[in-house]
Formats: C-alpha cells, sequence, structure tokens
C-alpha cells in the first residue's frame, strides 16, 4: 500500500516536471546568452509567449548544445568551410571568389526566407541558383549533407541573433498561404501543425515531448539519425505522420509554410546550429 | 460421413453470410447523439486483443491517454483524458462510437476518427508519404473496434 502511494506521488512529480518547458538558460561557450522564450510576436493568437525547442528537450540532449567542442553539428560547418573554399563548376570560382568570407552573412538567416524579385526564396534557394549562375556548378540535393552544412555555415553567422522575418507587403499572401497549411487537418488522422505544436505543447504524445515547432535552430542535427535535418525535411516528416500525402522538398507549398513558421519564431534567437534528440 | 461434411459445410457458408450481413461498413453507421447501438461486426470483442490494440498499430491510443490498467507498457501521452473508469462515464454504445468517431461528440477534437473512410485531406498511403490509393480501409476494421470496445468496457474504478 505505502509502495503504491510513493509511486502515485513519484508519477505525479515526475508528470509535472514534463509538463511545459523547462526552466533552463542556455548560454553558448559560456558566453553568447540566447532568447530561448519571449512574448509571442502579434500576428500569433494561439499563445503569450514563445519557447525554443531546446527548452522541452532532457538535459543531456540540452547539454550538447552548449559548447561548440560537444556540439556534433560542427563537424558539419567545417565540412562547409572547406566547401566555401573549394572551386567547383565551369566557371572556376568557389563561393570565397565573390564572397569575403561566411562572416559577411551576418544577420541574413534571421530574415530567411524573404520575397526577391516576386519570389519566395529560402537560402536553399539563394546558394543553388549562386551555383548555377554565377558558378556553373550543379545545384545541390536540398536535403543533402553539402547543402544543409553550408546553411548550417550561414545560419551561425546569425546566431543569437532574434528571428524577423518580414510577413507584410510582398510576403503577405505566401504567408496566409502557409498559415492555412499550419492550421489544415491534413491525412487519415486528421491532424494539423497546431493540433500538436500550439494546442498541445509541453504534453507527451506517446514517448515524444511536443515543442511549439519552431525552426530557429535548422538544420538541427538530429540524434537519433546523426545529421543534419533540413527545416523541409522536419514538415514532410510531421505530415507525413498523420497519415498523409506530404508536399515535396522544395516545393512552393513548403516555401510558404517556411515563412510562415520562421515568423511564428519572430523574437527567439537563432540557433543554428541545434541539437535535437 | 458425407451428410457431416455437408451440413459443416453449410453451416460454415450460413455463418460467413450472417457475419457479411452484419458487419456494419463505415459509411452505413448510425449515430444517435454520438453513440452506436449495434455491434459493428456482429461478434463480441475480445478484450486482450482489444488491450493490443490500445498499444500498437493503428490504435496505437496510449500515444494519447493515459491508462493505468496497461501500466505495463511504457509512455502514454496525455493529449487527451485519462481512460480510468471511461466505462463509468460512457455506456458501452458510447464508447463504440467515441472509437467510431469522436467528432461527433467533440467535434473539434484531436482524437482521429478509427472507422471512417471519406472527408480526408491529402490522404496518404498509410505512413509512407505518398498518395493513397485505391479503395480507403478505416484505421481500426469493424472487429478491432468491438475488442477495444471490449476493453474499455473494462475500465471500472470503484
Ligand atoms: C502528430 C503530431 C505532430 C504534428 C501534426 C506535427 N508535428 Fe511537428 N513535431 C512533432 C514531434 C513529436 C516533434 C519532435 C518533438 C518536438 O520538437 O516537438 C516535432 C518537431 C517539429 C519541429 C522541430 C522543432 C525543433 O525545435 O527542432 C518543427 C519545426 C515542426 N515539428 C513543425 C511542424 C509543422 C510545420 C507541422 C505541420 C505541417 C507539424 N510540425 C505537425 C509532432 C507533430
Ligand atoms: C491524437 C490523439 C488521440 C488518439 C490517438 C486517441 N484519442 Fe481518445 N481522445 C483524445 C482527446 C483529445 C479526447 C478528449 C475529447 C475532446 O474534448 O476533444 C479523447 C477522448 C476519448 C474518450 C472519452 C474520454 C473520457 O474518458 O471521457 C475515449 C473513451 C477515448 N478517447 C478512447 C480512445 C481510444 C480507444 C483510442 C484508440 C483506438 C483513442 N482514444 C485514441 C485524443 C486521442
Amino acid at each position: 500500500m505505502r509502495v503504491a502511494i510513493v509511486a502515485t506521488i513519484v508519477c505525479f512529480v515526475s508528470s509535472l516536471v514534463l509538463a511545459g518547458p523547462d526552466d533552463d538558460n542556455l548560454t553558448i561557450n559560456g558566453e553568447l546568452e540566447m532568447i530561448t522564450e519571449t512574448v509571442a510576436p502579434t500576428h500569433l493568437e494561439g499563445f503569450d509567449v514563445i519557447y525554443s525547442g531546446w527548452r522541452f528537450r532532457t538535459d543531456e540532449t540540452q547539454s550538447l548544445q552548449i559548447d561548440d567542442f560537444d556540439n556534433p553539428a560542427m563537424i558539419f560547418v567545417d565540412k562547409a568551410i572547406d566547401l566555401f573554399n573549394t572551386v567547383d563548376g565551369t566557371e572556376g570560382k568557389a563561393c570565397v571568389s565573390c564572397h569575403e568570407g561566411p562572416e559577411q552573412f551576418v544577420g541574413l538567416s534571421a530574415s530567411m526566407p524573404k520575397v526577391i524579385d516576386g519570389k519566395l526564396t529560402v537560402m536553399e534557394d539563394l546558394i543553388n541558383s549562386h551555383r548555377a549562375e554565377v558558378m556553373g556548378a550543379e545545384a545541390w540535393k536540398w536535403s543533402g549533407e553539402d547543402m544543409q552544412s553550408m546553411i548550417a555555415l550561414i545560419g551561425l553567422q546569425s546566431r543569437g541573433m532574434p528571428v524577423n522575418v518580414a510577413i507584410d507587403g510582398e510576403a503577405a499572401p505566401f504567408w496566409e498561404q502557409g498559415k492555412e497549411m499550419y492550421y489544415t487537418r491534413y491525412g487519415q488522422l486528421e491532424l494539423s501543425c497546431a493540433n500538436c505544436h500550439e494546442q498541445n505543447y509541453g504534453n507527451m504524445i506517446r514517448a515524444d515531448h511536443l515543442s511549439q515547432g519552431h525552426t530557429n535552430g535548422f538544420p538541427t542535427y538530429r540524434l537519433k539519425q546523426a545529421k543534419l535535418i533540413s527545416r523541409h525535411n522536419r514538415f514532410r516528416g510531421c505530415i507525413r505522420d498523420t497519415r498523409a500525402e506530404t508536399f515535396a522538398e522544395g516545393s512552393d507549398e513548403f516555401r510558404a509554410l517556411e515563412l510562415y513558421v520562421a515568423s511564428r519564431s519572430n523574437g527567439l534567437s537563432v540557433e543554428t546550429p541545434a541539437v535535437r534528440q | 460421413m458425407k451428410y457431416l461434411a455437408i451440413v459443416c459445410i453449410s453451416a460454415y457458408f450460413a455463418l460467413t453470410i450472417m457475419a457479411g450481413s452484419t458487419e456494419i461498413a463505415p459509411e452505413d453507421v448510425v449515430y444517435e447523439d454520438g453513440a452506436v447501438d449495434v455491434s459493428l461486426s456482429g461478434t463480441a470483442g475480445d478484450i486482450s486483443a482489444g488491450a493490443e490494440i490500445m498499444n500498437k498499430g493503428a490504435g496505437n491510443c496510449i500515444a494519447c491517454h493515459q491508462v493505468t490498467a496497461l501500466q505495463h507498457i511504457p509512455f502514454h501521452g496525455e493529449i487527451g483524458p485519462s481512460l480510468d473508469g471511461a466505462a463509468n462515464r460512457w455506456t458501452v454504445a458510447e464508447l463504440r462510437g467515441l472509437v467510431a468517431n469522436a467528432k461527433i461528440w467533440f467535434p473539434e477534437t484531436m482524437m482521429p476518427a478509427f472507422y471512417k473512410v471519406d472527408g480526408f485531406i491529402r490522404l496518404g498511403d498509410a505512413y509512407t508519404g505518398k498518395a493513397h490509393d485505391g479503395e480507403v480501409q478505416p484505421l481500426l476494421t469493424a472487429q478491432q473496434i468491438e475488442d477495444v470496445v471490449a476493453f474499455l468496457a473494462t475500465l471500472k474504478e470503484e
């Protein structure tokens, strides 16, 4: 009987601990303080406070993001530095032929995606169009290692800066499209992004602790897959899990969704490259 | 001997025809205030098969619900209410309706409809991410619904 009571208390306490984000602060390399919690942007009706996905992870996973020596994504950042300096394509050029160095891209990732020449443009588009038009090099695969490593390197230059994507003007119709998708209940399980990440963040769904589904840490190093995961790959996985036909990586639908989801993170620090379970 | 065989065969056919005629297709289920009075399969549910479905496959009810009777299975979700005492709160007909299509009681609920074949947006081919092709099967069969309902009916509290 006593055992049963103790067990009940333990269960109760542990479920309290699991519910919601934890109270930890994220400071990287002992100096870079990250905003993992802030007032929700006014265009967000679902909640008042937004939290980084980092706040929902176990201490063990969290610790891998506290020091760059422990962050397994940094291997890919190093690879991208090599790629940055490597000549590729018919024009005999490397990124470094036009850009002094990755530092030139401070702040860029914090404001992406954005509309350029009427087209909603994500980082993969920028990289592949430079490769094709300037270097005469082959396009990189959307979720391939080269592409996501380069995005991690560019994203790292904005680490700590608040996400700040524009949703008005030319971006407005794309943003509306993404929002519509966010609230659509796809698949045979009829689940929307909002069902899991707005109404149930902090709750367990089977063995998974649901976060608010922010993209400020992407590409993230996912321990389960032992590689960098692109935003579109994550969206694809989440939609597939509703027993739905997903959209393709690099589709216009996912560009629009990417803009909308990024706008939900406005105010949180860019954490690229983050580590998730 | 021959006579016995014929009797057996005809009894078998009679039974399958009966079973066939008593199974109610997803489109034909009649909900009264969200409840379904008649068995969907015509065959009584199996409690232990029901307990399996709570944990596995397209059922996976404990992804969202805590159930003390299934404590030996790890990772119960927190999306829906605990199902402890569900049989005190709901009749068998109501439980059947809730499992078949909870959206009739709770229009906005996150709980999937387990015995429904239409009205989906971008229906996929199970968890492949590809488009679905051909006849749509409900998440659970008529008999699986009955099995789950039989299990739920055991969830009583003093
Ligand atoms: C059935 C539940 C479910 C649905 C529906 C769902 N997700 Fe997720 N999502 C998860 C789980 C579980 C994880 C991993 C844990 C976490 O970070 O929440 C996750 C993680 C994510 C992440 C990574 C967060 C991080 O910090 O690394 C993003 C981004 C995301 N989801 C976006 C979406 C979008 C956009 C949609 C809709 C197109 C969606 N999700 C629909 C369950 C879901
Ligand atoms: C994706 C989440 C999810 C899954 C999977 C799910 N449910 Fe539910 N269920 C809910 C929610 C949420 C409610 C509460 C209804 C509401 O207010 O939306 C609910 C309510 C119920 C109720 C009534 C609760 C009570 O005790 O008053 C029963 C019974 C039930 N579910 C049984 C099941 C069974 C059996 C399965 C599997 C075959 C299942 N559920 C799968 C989310 C889920």
